[in-house]
């Protein structure tokens, strides 16, 4: 008999019973699912994370200021060593500095208020040090830094927040009681899941610290170096000239300041994105285990259920291997579709964000969930099947 | 299959049939060397109590199982010689068998279950409709073709398992208690046919433990403990409608 007649005989066999089919193709289709979607949503936090560094810029360097230890000295970062570290010659490779004074305030426009996660006051070379984009209106000049110009430049999320549909360049703004123009926006940058680096409003240092925060010493120095190589030569410059400025001595272990490096804390990020990952792999590797117990079951119990109809076939003159093939198309089948359906409803379900992340689809896991899916399903569909064909008839029929 | 020219060579022989359960001294003999000859046209009853061995004989007769020792012929054909595949062949085209429990593929429409022996003799879709719509016609049950079994009642089920039984036209024509399952009604029914099929030439093996039934053949065997005891027939085989 002919290869089609057979295949009509499969799916005969399968429409027959649409609920044990119907759970068979579920079953494969949650193990296929589940394993793709857990991959998927490791893969696309450890892409988030490295979307959300790389935007931060990997060839800027932090200074913080810390205790002062004990040297007797004012170990504050302040203007003055901004200065020092703006000189040429013993930083030749530090393309900018920018001094970071950030602050909480409420910001108001007309009866709206919003608070605001941090008010920056800086120079105008913080934008790029940070990579930030001004995507309507423009930032701030040299200029206004020096005239200590109350203008300031929002985030997005700050922008949305305060003024909704309101074209916010131009606007009047309040921050902290003061009045400030907007005189840009900047493009968004994403969040990296901790906090919103788009929730924040830049304006010049001087006029920060006039209007908010008085003449203290900074909260922080950004500093570019002339490009990512030099980071750790433009990091020994630094590490020198403060440690004159503040009177460390050579060979102390603890200094008064921290210099965070971006490709630094890139790494560590990535690390632990990547430990993630591979948590995220275990438990899809057990769920596929799991959801391969399943299939294995449900095949199984299907297939020497029917040990009788192989038996009642066999009477009638059914040759072994038209049993064998009619059983390996059935199996064919409702593997396919609940891996069809499984990578299917993986692919949908990538489209939503999971617990604030959005998932990417691994293909390698695709094929590894499909593939091992397919061939549990196979193998413990027409094993069973094989054993029955291979019984006298009568024995498969006694079979209970 | 037609039955022309072979009347001079019986349907069924077997020769010092043996059949043993397991070994040693916990062997049980089912079939203690049994002998038969069955020839073409002939209505045969098996009779015996539980535990003759009966069904065993049937079951080997039916090439369902294997003997532990002895020869089985049919039509002529050693069945002891053949292999897998040729024994799926002589079960597909020689055997007509039916079972004390219908044994139709559940789910599965009467026609459906009638066209399955014809499928796997390779017969096209067409003939196959229409030979089995023929068959169940027979049995009286032309109407009910497209009925799931479990939508028929046991005596139609059982006459749509003689349909599917005698649909590829065997030169024999098993039946394993066949009215075991039935009442009164659907025992006549069945019966009914297969005296019918009987009259037309088709040489019937059944098996039985009601002498109702076995009223119903021309001839009757009985088993006990695996031996024949006692061959009677009480009609000739008609040679008129096995020639016709």
């Amino acid at each position: 008999m002919s290869i089609f007649e057979i295949f009509g005989f499969a799916l005969r066999g399968v429409a027959a019973n649409k609920l044990r089919s119907g759970l068979t193709v579920l079953g494969i289709l949650i193990g296929v699912a589940a394993v793709i979607l857990l991959v998927a949503v490791g893969n696309g936090s450890a892409k988030q994370v490295e979307d959300s560094l790389a935007a931060l810029g990997t060839n800027t360097l932090t200074v913080q200021g810390g205790r002062g230890g004990d040297t007797g000295y004012r170990t504050d970062l302040t203007l003055d060593i901004v200065k020092a570290l703006q000189d040429r010659e013993s930083a030749p490779d530090v393309k900018s500095v920018s001094p970071v004074v950030s602050t909480s305030q409420t910001l108001t426009f007309g009866d709206a208020s919003y608070d605001v996660n941090a008010v920056i006051g800086t120079y105008p070379s913080y934008f790029s040090a940070s990579n930030s984009v001004v995507a309507a209106g423009s930032a701030f000049t040299e200029e206004d830094v020096d005239q200590a110009a109350r203008v300031v430049v929002l985030g997005p999320t700050t922008a949305a927040e305060l003024f909704g549909t309101v074209d916010p360049v131009g606007q009047r703004v309040g921050i902290g009681g003061q009045i400030f123009s907007v005189i840009g926006v900047l493009a968004k940058k994403g969040s990296t899941g901790f906090n919103d680096p788009d929730d924040v409003a830049i304006a010049p240092l001087p006029a920060v610290q006039r209007a908010l925060t008085g003449y203290g010493p900074v909260s922080s120095i950004t500093i570019e170096a002339v490009s990512a190589d030099a980071v750790a030569a433009a990091k020994a410059e630094i590490t020198a000239i403060l440690n004159t400025k503040m009177h460390v001595a050579d060979g102390t272990s603890s200094t008064p300041y921290q210099i965070r490096d971006a490709s630094q804390l890139l790494e560590t990020r990535t690390a632990t994105a990547e430990t993630f990952t591979v948590l995220l792999g275990a438990v899809a590797g057990i769920s596929l285990v799991v959801g391969g117990i399943g299939i294995t079951n449900i095949m199984m119990v299907s297939v020497t259920e029917r040990t009788r109809e192989i038996g009642i076939r066999k009477a009638l003159g059914a040759p072994r291997r038209v049993v064998l093939t009619q059983f390996l198309i059935e199996a064919t089948l409702l593997s396919l579709a609940g891996g069809g359906s499984g990578v299917a409803a993986a692919l949908i379900g990538a489209n939503f964000e999971i617990v604030g992340i959005k998932p990417v689809i691994m293909p390698d896991s695709v094929v590894l969930a499909l593939g091992v899916c397919v061939a549990i399903g196979l193998f413990f569909g027409s094993y069973p099947a094989s054993r029955a064909a291979g019984l006298r008839p009568i024995d498969a029929l006694r079979y209970e | 299959m037609d039955t022309h020219g072979r009347q001079d060579r019986p349907v069924l022989d077997v020769q010092d049939l043996v059949k043993t359960y397991g070994e040693g001294e916990t062997a049980v003999h089912a079939l203690a060397g049994v002998s038969l000859t069955v020839e073409a046209g002939d209505y045969v009853a098996i009779m015996g109590s539980s535990g003759s061995g009966k069904s065993t004989l049937m079951n080997i007769l039916g090439c369902l199982d294997v003997p532990t020792s002895g020869t089985y012929r049919l039509d002529g054909v050693d069945v002891s010689e053949l292999n897998e595949s040729q024994l799926a062949l002589v079960r597909n085209r020689r055997i007509g068998f039916v079972f004390q429990s219908f044994n139709l593929i559940a789910r599965t429409s009467a026609l459906a279950n009638v066209e399955l022996p014809l499928a796997y003799a390779g017969i096209g879709r067409v003939e196959r409709r229409e030979r089995a719509l023929a068959a169940l016609d027979m049995v009286g049950l032309a109407n009910r073709a497209d009925h799931d079994p479990n939508q028929l009642s046991g005596g139609q089920q059982q006459r749509v398992a003689v349909a599917r039984a005698l649909v590829s036209r065997p030169a024999l024509l098993l039946a394993d208690e066949p009215t075991g399952n039935l009442d009164s009604r659907s025992t006549r029914d069945v019966l009914g046919i297969l005296d019918g099929l009987n009259a037309q030439g088709r040489t019937i093996v059944l098996i039985t433990h009601e002498d109702e039934v076995a009223g119903h053949a021309h001839r009757t065997v009985r088993l006990v403990d695996g031996l024949i005891v006692a061959d009677e027939r009480r009609r000739a085989i008609d040679r008129q409608a096995v020639a016709a």
